[in-house]
Parts: C-alpha cells; structure tokens; sequence
C-alpha cells in the first residue's frame, strides 16, 4: 500500500469514526443541544466536537483530491518494507505477551517475550540472554510486587498457585 | 516580615534534625525512582507509602511525603528524556523536546537541564509560598467555575502552534482528545457517555496516561523501529566533570523561560484542581510563543526541557498551599497527602497556621532543603541515567515494552487499561505517519474534563448565560489574554511577511 | 549432597507446616481493598486510615491494598465485585451510592442483597451549611423563605447527581417546595471551598468536610439530619424537632464480593471488629462527627442492607429519578 492510499483509507475511516461517535451519542438519548436554563445538555461536548471530526477529516480528504498535503503525493509504500517485519514481529510479540500475561501470568510472559526479542531478533547469546531476563523478572518482582505493594496479574489458578508458593518464602522469612 | 523570617528560621532548623534530613533524603532517593519509572508518578509513590508513615511523627511523615513528591517530580523528567515516555502526566511536555535532544546524544545536557530548572522552580515557589501564602489562599478562594473555564481556555490558547504544519489534521487531533475526555460517566448529569460494546471498565472513562503511554511508548517506539531499520542505537552519551561544567554553563539560555516557568507554575498550582500537569504545558507554550526561534521547538530545544520542568516542581510546590491553608488539594497527589493529615490527627484549614506552626513552618522549611537534596542527587545519578541509551535497542525495545504494560497496570490495576494502551498505541502509530500531530490530542485529554465541566458548572449557575465569563474579574482578565495570546501569533506572522517583503527577499 | 538433604528438608517442612501453624483462615495474597469513589474522598480517607491501622497493629499477614475504583458512581467498583464472586481476597468499602447506583442503573446486572457483609463501620452525617456572611439566615425558615426568595438562583453545590446529597437536596426540595439549581463538583472538600468563597449558596456536607471552616468561623450549619442532636453540634437542631421529616444517613461499611468463604468472612468480620474497637477509630469517629455505636455484621448488617436498598427505591420513587440526576 503507497502512502497515498494509505491517507485516503485513513482520512476515510476516521470519517467514518467520527460519524460512529456522533452516532453513539444520539443513540444514547444524551442532550445534544442548550437545555434552557442549564447550558449545554451532556451529549453537545462529544456530539459537536464528534461533527468537527468529521468535518476536519473532510478537510483533509479535499486536500487529498488536490495533492495539497505531501502524503497525497507520496507513491513510496506506506510501512518501508525493509522494516515492515521488524514492526510486525515486534507488535505481534507484544500481544501475544499480553495475552500470555492472562493465562501464565505477569512473570513468565515477560520472560518469554524478552527473551525471544532478545535471542531470535537481537541474536544475543544464551547467556546475555538469559541474565537479562531473570534480572528483569527479578526487578518487576522486587519493585512493583514488594516495594509498592501491587499484585501484578497472576494468570490462571494453578500459575497463582504456584507463584504464591513462591511468594511465601518472602512472607517467612524475608519480612 | 520578621516573623516569617523566625518562623522559617524554626523550621529550617527542624528540618535538619537528623530524623527529617533523614527522611527527606530517602524520600527524594525512593521518588526519584518511583517518578523515573514509567508510567509510575508522585501519586502512586505517595499513596502506596502512606501507610509507612504512621510509624513516625506528623512532621517527620509530612517531610518524608513532601519529599517523595519532590523527588518524583524530578524522576519524571528522567523517563521522558532517556526512554520517551512520560514519567508522570507532569512529564509529558518534557517529551517534546527532551526526547529529540536525547537522540541527537544530548541526554546528558537535557537531564542537567531538567534539573536545574526543577531546583530553580522549586526554589522560586517555596519563596513565593513563604512569603505570600495567606494572601494567594484568599485568592485562591475567588476561583470559581467561570475563573477555571477562563484558565483553560488561556491554557488551550498557549497550544496555539503546538500542532504540526496540517492544519486539518491538528484539528482533528485536538478533537479526539477533547472527545476521548468525555468518555465515562458524566458527572454533572449522571449519564454514562460513549460507553463502546457496554464495557463497564469505560464508564471510569479513558486515563490520561494510557494514551499518553501507549502513543509515546508504545506508538513512538515502533516508529523509531520503522525510520531505523532497527538501528535504533541512540549515541552513547560520556558523561564526564568536563561535560558536567560544560552543561551547567548552559543554564544562561533558559533561565528566561525558567524564570517565567517557575512563576506560572506556581500560580497555576495554588489553583485548587488545576495541579502540576497544565502548568507545565501552559509554560511549555509560553516559552516557544515567546522564543526568538519558535520552530526550534520540538526539534531539541533546551528551552523546551527547563521551561515545564521549572513549571511543574514549582506547581507541585503551589498545590501545597490551598491544601494546607484551605483543606482543598491543588493536585491527585495532594488529595492524597491531604488524606494523610486528617489521619495523622491534623485538620487542614485556615487554622493550621496557627494552631499548627511547628508542622506548617517544618514542612516549609523541609522544602527548602529537599530541593538542595534532590538537584544533588539528580545530577549525580545522570551517568547512570545516560548508560540506559548506550543499550542495544534489542534489549531496550522489549524492556520499554515490558514497562510500559507493567507501569500502566500498575496504575490503574485494570488489563482492560493495558489493552486500551496497545490499541491506542497501534492507532497513534498508524496516525502519526501520516503526519497527524499527536501531541496535541494528549494535552487535549488532559484538560478536557476540567473544560467541560467548568463550562456546564458556570452556565448551570448563571442560568445559561455566557456573558457570566465576562462580568468577573478574574476570568476576564484570563479571556482577554487567552485573546492576547491567540492573535500575538497572527500578528507576528503578518509582520515578518511584511518585513519580508519590504526587503524584497519573500 | 547431605547439604542439598537439608535444604530439601527444610523446604518440605515450609510447605508443610505453613497450613498448620496458621489453624484459621488467613489470607495468602494481598487483599485487594476496592473503594467506590475517587481518592481524596470521605470514603477514601476512612479505607486508607483503617489500612495504616492494619498495618500498624499486625492485623493480617498479607497487606491490604487500597484500589480505587471510582467509575460511574461505583458502577465500575460493584460490577468489579460482582464479577470476583466467590474471591476471599477482595473486600470493598461502601457507601450509599451502594444502594442508589444500581437503582438508577438498572442495567448494571447487580444485586448488593447478594453481596456478603462484613461490618458497618459508622454512620455519616448530613449538615445543611450556609456562609457565616449569611446573616439573615439564622435557622431553618430564615432559610427557607431566603431560597423561596432566590427562586432558581439559590445554587446548591453538591458532588454529583445521584450522589448522597443530590438524593437529600432532592428530598428537601419535596418536603419544601421550593426548586433550586444543583451545580455538581468532584468531591466533598471542593463544594466546601465553593462555599466558602461564595460561588454556592448552601449545601448539605459531611461534617467532617467543613469542620475546618467551621471551627475558623466560615460556615455555619442550620439544621442536622439526624435522630439526635450530635455531640459535635449541640445547639443545631435536628429536622425532627423542626417537625420536617428527614432523617438521612451516609452508611460506611466493608463487604465482600457474593459468595465469600464463611471462614474468610469470619477472619475479616473480626480485623474489622478489633480496628472498630480499636482507640484510634472511635478518635476518628468523634473528631469527625461519624456515629460509631456498635459495629453491625453478619445477618444483622444484611437486614440492614436490604431495609436500606427498599428505603431508597422508596425515596428514589418519591422524588424521581430525573431530580436525582438533575435531566
């Protein structure tokens, strides 16, 4: 996809976001204009700034028929396909960490995907590798979890279970 | 005038007792970090440490709070500068030039810069509280809807050529903000607003710092993936004494902005709700309307770095005053540490002074030396700091990554937020290479809210009519220069046509 | 090896011996303490004295972390509840949007019948307050006839529709008939400023949300919403004893999500009993005007919660909802 298709489909589907938003408003039954006596009712502020969304994405599409903004101009692919991989292998690492956050939890996500970035895209060794990942798993631990007192997502019951049996040793004999 | 001069002398002395040097040492250590992590800021440090405090006495608890805010206020600026993601939402005008200097390898320079002016502000502020906090409360006290309506709208006005060069596009922008902020439940009708797909977690409406999180963390971060090919290898910064005395020599270029920053910033702060973050955004304005080279902004300014640094430490500063002296907090964190009095047994109010001036003159006087001890600390620690840019962006990617979900689910205890943040994050990304401004829509969130709600509060209590702005002192003085500031841009573009044409160089 | 045995040991007996030593229920986790408003609130302050309380005194063996969850008028805070039925580690702190919010959110899927009771902290009282500079009001029907007088320009400040006094300033109104404008603020101490720098007439507040001003001599209060004249304000009188039928209270209690263990419920009933006791919180209790005579739980706190929640339908019935949220 060139840039120039890419401000077009954009310009469109925000456009089309903000008619969405306009929409949700209305539907919602929410007062879009002065109520008497009180100022503007509770959907003006979304609904009007929704329409000036929309009319500031038709803006843009206008200056797209005209070639006015550079983008409109600009044949080169939209993501340089040089680094397209780059980005997509490190957006979907990303989610799929996020989403392993919720079944095996906060720790064992957060190596992993530290450790696959680390190894299969940097190439560092096993060992730079693996220090890292424990030292990162280690800090996350002793500074959100210890010092400030915040339960980071554990996953499913028995990932918890085992993470608790850990954290009891801390409970024992450390505090 | 004697008697602040004793008084202050008291308290200065009960903050070098060893227990309160003590505590304002580890307090300023402990926020420096909490504030350098992202995501992570004064409010989280000072909630989650309240606790801790009730094992010593008010004073000393107070000092040691006050200390951490402190401390976090200039950790904060570590985290925009160094990883470009805004520490706190105080931090996130620091970005905007912070994050370009850093990648032309002037962290160190940017970080010294940070704080100094923080220690300037700081300084600046607690002289300003010293000497005038009864008078600013009373004043304080005239702030009513239609003066805070005003304020923001002075606030939105010094954005004026914040955006890019699209002007559409800077509009849209600064709608999207504007309109995410009012997402959630609407307070002055009690109707849930925008609630997408029914999820309940929405109605608390969209934070702050998870756009701001996901659009700098993680939409900047695959952008620099992209332009670098994945050598995102930022120049390695020597921080030696030579370059240390070399910076500090600096100082002479953004003392002006400094100055000016550590004013408004204080002022802004004593308002009760408008706290550190839109002082620090309105200096940030300020500083490139009124600067001699305006496009310079944005691109590595050191103007740019001091001007809402000296702003938001002297803001949080500010907001201590209508806490201690009217009970109200100027800020999130103040709120908190408000609670923390009324637990310790002490009631903030316009008794305190006078009741309590052991506690108000030794929490006076602990500001005083905790700036001393932050700025030292600070700068000692910026080569540790800089050796974060000297890692293969192999390591730093994952690690930012890893961080910015940790730091936003740290706040807001929610998955729901963490995946709020990659979509926002995504679509920042995908937007910002078009040439959509994203700044712009971060600010706009920000005071969103606090504009709405001023506006509708005023217009319910004049009945609807708009005129109430302009019939009252304060908010018209704050219209009128919101006016002011709107055309001065106008007017100098005009004038430098016209000199431009006049010398025949068009 | 013989060292690797011992270790083994060792480690086997930790495991071990950990259920054993502790005979009753303690919890394994930190306990999530959910609050139903935003920080800096009445609710908030009491959740975070009583954590330092906990902390300070031992009481449990994992910390108890304040969360605030102050979306939609605790919509967000009971809908979280709901959904962590059966869970032993969250408990939350209430108050009466408890009982209003899912009234006027019927959509919201929650029932706070279901939910399991814990302890009932203390009462929170209502106060109307007028500015000292206010010298012709000096009682209730000095009062009255000064807002008959103002029509809609008498501002009533209060912390939001369908918040505790949006549903009191409704009740006055009725029992009145007078109407007024309702500006809403985030939170109790800021209707207080307004007050006090006179961008609102009145306003029905907390005492402990104008105490200060109170005792500087800004603010004064005109009537109390009680059964009884409080200790803290001897000479006000209560709307009883001025023959007008209101009596309003602000209930703050700690429950647990539907479906908690008995012996959790048993373990956090006494932590909440031993701090009710405790010199600090009934301190607390009368520096700031909370009534604190006996801390309900158990069956007697569920009866409670359900008389409440028909108390409110009842009220919500009779003023509508629509001069709650003010459309």
């Amino acid at each position: 996809m060139s840039t120039r298709s890419a401000e077009l489909l954009m310009a469109v589907g925000l456009l089309l976001l903000s008619l969405g938003l306009m929409w949700t408003v209305v539907t919602d039954e929410l007062h879009i204009g002065w109520v008497e006596g009180r100022g503007p009712g509770a959907g003006v502020w979304p609904f009007w700034l929704s329409a000036g969304m929309a009319l500031a994405s038709l803006w843009t599409l206008a200056r797209w028929f005209r070639g006015a903004t550079p983008e409109s101009r600009n044949k080169a692919p939209y993501i340089d396909s040089q680094s397209l991989g780059l980005v997509l292998i490190s957006f979907v690492a990303l989610t799929v960490m996020l989403l392993l956050v919720q079944v095996v939890g906060t720790y064992i996500a957060t190596a992993l995907f530290l450790g696959f970035y680390m190894r299969f895209i940097g190439k560092h060794s096993w060992r730079t590798t693996a220090s890292t990942c424990v030292g990162m798993v280690l800090l996350i631990y002793f500074l959100f979890e210890w010092q400030l007192t915040k339960y980071l997502p554990k996953g499913m019951k028995a990932f918890e279970d085992g993470f608790l049996w850990i954290d009891d040793f801390r409970w024992q004999y450390l505090m | 005038m004697l008697d602040i001069a004793t008084l202050l002398g008291a308290g200065l002395l009960q903050a070098f007792e060893p227990l309160n040097l003590m505590m304002i040492f580890v307090g300023c250590l402990a926020g420096l970090f909490i504030g350098a992590m992202p995501g992570l800021g004064s409010v989280n440090g000072v909630a989650i440490l309240l606790p801790v405090t009730f094992l010593v006495p008010p004073t000393a608890a107070i000092i040691f709070l006050a200390a951490l805010y402190y401390g976090a206020m200039y950790g904060g600026a570590v985290s925009s500068i160094t990883l470009g993601i805004p520490g706190a939402s105080t931090a996130v005008a620091t970005v905007f030039d912070g994050r370009p200097m850093a990648q032309q390898g002037k962290a160190d320079q940017a970080l010294t810069a940070a704080a100094v002016a923080s220690f300037i502000g700081g300084t600046i502020s607690v002289v300003l509280f010293t000497l005038f906090a009864p008078p600013l409360a009373v004043f304080a006290l005239k702030f009513g809807p239609q003066e805070e309506f005003a304020l923001m709208v002075l606030a939105f006005a010094t954005f004026i050529g914040l955006g890019g060069d699209d002007i559409p596009k800077t509009i849209f922008s600064i709608l999207l903000g504007l309109v995410m902020a009012a997402v959630g439940f609407d307070i002055i009708s009690g109707q849930p607003r925008m609630i997408f797909f029914d999820f309940v977690e929405l109605q608390r409406g969209i934070g702050f710092l998870v756009l701001a999180i996901g659009i700098y963390g993680i939409g900047e971060m695959l952008w620099t993936l992209e332009n670098t090919k994945g050598d995102v290898r930022i120049h390695a910064v020597t921080s030696t004494w030579k370059s240390f005395k070399k910076n500090l020599s600096h100082v002479r270029e953004y003392l002006p902005t400094t100055a000016l920053g550590s004013a408004l910033g204080f002022f802004v702060g004593t308002l009760p709700a408008a706290g550190a973050t839109p002082a620090s955004l309105m200096s940030y304005g300020l500083a490139k309307t009124f600067a001699r080279d305006p496009d310079s902004f944005g691109k590595g300014n050191v103007s740019g770095v001091a001007a809402p640094e000296a702003a938001n430490n002297a803001a949080s500063t500010g907001s201590m005053l209508p806490m201690i002296t009217l009970g109200i907090p100027g800020s999130p964190t103040t709120a908190i540490l408000l609670g923390g009095m009324i637990i310790w047994g002490l009631r903030p109010g316009p008794l305190l002074f006078t009741d309590r001036p052991d506690f108000v003159w030794g929490l006076i006087g602990s500001m005083y030396v905790a700036n001393f001890v932050t700025v030292a600390l600070n700068l000692a620690l910026i080569p540790l700091f800089v050796r974060v840019l000297a890692m293969p962006f192999t390591i730093l990617t994952p690690i930012i990554f890893i961080l910015c979900f940790v730091g936003v689910f740290a706040t807001t205890d929610r998955m729901f937020d963490v995946w709020l943040m990659l979509l926002l994050g995504l679509g920042g990304y995908l937007m910002r290479k078009l040439n959509y401004p994203v700044a712009p829509a971060v600010l706009a969130i920000v005071l969103g809210p606090l504009a709405e709600r001023s506006l509708r509060q005023s217009l319910i209590s004049s009945r609807g009519d708009v005129m109430t702005f302009f019939e009252r002192p304060i908010s018209l003085t704050c219209m009128l220069l919101a006016l002011a500031l709107m055309i001065y841009p106008i007017w100098l573009g005009i004038r430098r046509r016209r000199a431009g044409s006049a010398s025949g160089t068009g | 090896m013989k060292y690797l045995k011992t270790l083994m040991a060792s480690a086997l007996a930790v495991a071990v011996s950990a259920p054993v030593a502790l005979a009753e229920w303690q919890p394994r986790k930190p306990v999530e303490f959910i609050i139903m408003a935003g920080t800096g609130g009445g609710a908030d302050q009491i959740a975070r004295l009583l954590q330092g309380l906990i902390e300070q005194k031992g009481l449990s063996s994992r910390p108890f972390i304040p969360i605030n969850k102050p979306g939609g008028s605790g919509a967000e805070a009971l809908r979280y509840m709901q959904d962590k039925a059966g869970d032993d580690h969250t408990v939350m702190m209430t108050l009466n949007s408890f009982y209003t919010t899912p009234i006027i959110q019927e959509d919201l899927g929650v029932d706070v019948t279901k939910f399991t009771p814990i302890g009932l902290m203390a009462m929170d009282t209502f106060l109307l307050w007028v500015h000292t500079d206010r010298e012709d009001i000096t009682d209730l029907d000095s009062y009255v006839d000064a807002v008959k007088g103002a029509g809609l320009d008498w501002k009533v400040g209060g912390t939001g529709s369908g918040q505790e006094d949006s549903v009191l300033t409704a009740m006055m109104e009725a029992a009145f008939d007078y109407e007024v404008t309702y500006i809403p603020f985030p939170g109790g101490g800021t209707v207080a400023k307004n007050l006090i720098g006179k961008q609102i007439d009145s306003t029905v507040n907390n005492p402990s949300e104008q105490l200060a001003f109170y005792e500087s001599g800004d603010s004064k209060p005109l009537v109390q919403f009680t059964g009884e004249r409080m200790a803290a304000f001897p000479d006000v009188p209560t709307a009883r004893e001025l023959g007008v039928d209101i009596e309003y209270y602000m209930q703050r209690s700690v429950n647990g999500p539907p479906g908690m263990s008995p012996e959790a419920v048993e373990f956090y009933t006494n932590l909440f009993q031993t701090l009710f006791d405790s010199a600090e919180w009934q301190e607390f209790c009368v520096s700031d005007g909370l009534t604190c005579d006996g801390m309900l739980n158990g069956a007697d706190l569920a009866s409670f919660h359900a008389s409440q929640v028909e108390a409110h339908k009842k009220l919500i019935a009779q003023v509508g909802a629509g001069a709650i949220t003010g459309e």
